[in-house]
């Protein structure tokens, strides 16, 4: 292919989507409406991934020290501890620190234990993979000098069990409207192609190749994909500007935060605009290649 | 130019349009496909740029077999033969100057020289001041000449016309046939033309060929219509 043709598919491509008005207004329209969906929804669920994501990581367990091990061992099981695989994070709490997180938590009742400390070490142990934290556990639990590895057993199992639920159904939702979204506009581009069937078999009468018929029916598709994504970019881009303004400062400080909009918006900015030029290009080639036969 | 064997056309229907045609036509010739409706003259026609192919037998077009010739290549053939259909065939969207253009632009033609062939060929159909209007804006004899502009804008060796006075008045249909016999003329390409119309076949003679039943009945040099009709 020649470069003026090119360049003349091009000039063709921008007039077709004039010539072609209420058509191409009804292709963007349906380009518009899916990806705000697919916008909005994927903004939902990447936060509810991070959500999913901060809870998982605040998972820990507490490993109890021997109350017969001395300085030296106890030293020895942190760094047994530390060289477990699959640990990523271990934090030494001495006696004198666990009663005072413990006062701090039940009050100052407990204060006359400070005369003669009962409770023992501890180390916070935080897994590299929390969904790994049971397995973890097991290993330090055999360890000599440990006592006791603690780390809501049963409950931390549910809420994993939850979360990737969550994220499942996030990921089928996605492609299940994905799907829906790529029927809906490839019927449209359909729908507008097929009444201009007649003009694709002149097209060929006349000699044209079939890469001399389709690439501008391509590079319509993009065009429109493109003008198709600007809206839902925009909505998207404000609107969570908006709720991050709202949300943000009343998370400061909780387990639980959401997504900073950058670089989120340009991940889902980048992934609009060329799901919408994927979409277009898909969409006009699925729908001239009917016809090319001629 | 145009040779054809044992050329025989059957249809998914169980139509036989073709029942073996045997023709040559040779270059510069001008010729009229005559018969009665349903006779065959347009698959006839249809075979010689490929909108057909035959169910057996060879067709040859300036040295190409159109039988063998595969899908992609089609295009390179249609380029070279220039056609005119009854139903003009134009790009509704498009203006006649671009329509006429766009036969070069399938070929890759630089665009100065489109620009200036263009404006040559319109110019010889009588059509320049129209060059901005869009088909629907022009009547049945000016849309014709434009789908004849465009179907010899590439100086084909071969122009095949399927009845293109059959939607015209009589008048507009003599000053088509001007147009044919000044390109077969002036130009010395081939002409071969389906036809209903008998004053003209009757008028300026020509080779007839007349088709019944997909069989060849006649074949004249200087024929005359030869039916009532
Ligand atoms: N695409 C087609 N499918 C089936 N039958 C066809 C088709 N085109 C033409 N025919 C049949 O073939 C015969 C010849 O048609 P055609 O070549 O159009 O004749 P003419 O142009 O002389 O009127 C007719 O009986 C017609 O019905
Ligand atoms: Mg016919």
């Amino acid at each position: 292919m020649k470069f003026r043709t090119i360049r003349r598919h091009f000039r063709e491509s921008f007039k077709t989507l004039g010539r072609n008005g209420w058509m191409t207004f009804a292709s963007v329209s349906a380009v518009t409406v899916t990806l705000l969906l697919v916008g909005v929804f994927v903004a939902i669920m990447l936060n509810l991934n991070k959500v999913a994501d901060d809870l998982e990581h605040d998972v820990e367990m507490k490993v109890y020290v021997e109350l017969a091990a001395d300085e030296a061992s106890t030293t020895a099981l942190e760094d047994q501890i530390r060289e477990t695989p699959g640990v990523a994070e271990v934090i030494y709490s001495s006696r004198d620190h666990e009663l005072e997180q413990m006062i701090s938590d039940f009050g100052d009742d407990l204060k006359l234990y400070e005369q003669s400390n009962p409770l023992r070490e501890a180390f916070y142990v935080k897994a590299a993979n929390p969904q790994q934290t049971a397995k973890v556990a097991q290993t330090i639990d055999e360890y000599p000098n440990t006592y006791e590895v603690v780390y809501g057993e049963g409950k931390v199992e549910k809420l994993f069990d939850f979360l990737n639920f969550g994220r499942t159904a996030g990921l089928v939702l996605i492609l299940a409207l994905l799907f829906t979204a790529m029927f809906l506009i490839s019927n449209t581009i359909r729908i507008t192609i097929v009444a201009r069937k007649n003009e694709i078999g002149i097209m060929k009468l006349v000699g044209a190749s079939n890469s001399f018929v389709r690439v501008p029916f391509v590079l319509e598709g993009i065009w429109m994909g493109i003008l198709g994504s600007i809206i839902p970019i925009l909505a998207v881009v404000f609107g969570y500007i908006e709720f991050y303004d709202y949300a943000e400062p009343r998370l400061r400080g909780e387990m639980i935060q959401i997504l900073p909009p950058v670089p989120f918006l340009y991940i889902v900015s980048g992934l609009l605009f060329f799901m919408g030029i994927f979409i277009g290009i898909w969409g006009s080639f699925m729908s001239v290649r009917k016809f090319l036969k001629v | 130019m145009i040779n054809m064997k044992d050329v025989y056309k059957k249809y998914a229907n169980g139509v036989v349009a073709a029942n073996g045609l045997n023709v040559k036509i040779a270059p510069g010739e001008f010729v009229y496909v005559v018969g009665p409706s349903g006779a065959g003259k347009s698959t006839f026609i249809k075979m010689m740029y490929r909108e057909e192919k035959p169910t057996s037998g060879e067709i040859y077009v300036d040295g190409t077999n159109l039988v063998t010739l595969k899908n992609r290549e089609v295009p390179f053939v249609r380029r070279k033969i220039g056609v005119v259909f009854q139903d003009f065939k134009l790009l509704p969207k498009l203006t006649v100057y671009e329509n006429v253009a766009f036969a070069m632009e399938v070929i890759e033609a630089p665009s100065d020289s489109i620009r200036d062939r263009v404006t040559e060929v319109l110019d010889l159909v009588g059509l320049k001041s129209k060059a901005r209007m869009l088909p629907t804006e022009l009547s049945g004899g000016e849309q014709q000449r434009v789908s004849i502009a465009r179907s010899i804008v590439n100086r084909p060796k071969v122009v095949i016309a399927d009845e293109p006075t059959g939607n015209l008045d009589p008048e507009t249909s003599w000053g088509i046939m001007n147009v044919f016999k000044d390109i077969n003329e002036q130009l010395g390409t081939t002409i071969v033309m389906a036809t209903h119309n008998k004053d003209i076949v009757n008028r300026i003679r020509h080779r007839v060929i007349a088709i019944e039943g997909g069989l060849i009945v006649r074949d004249e040099a200087e024929g005359v219509y030869g039916y009532e009709i």
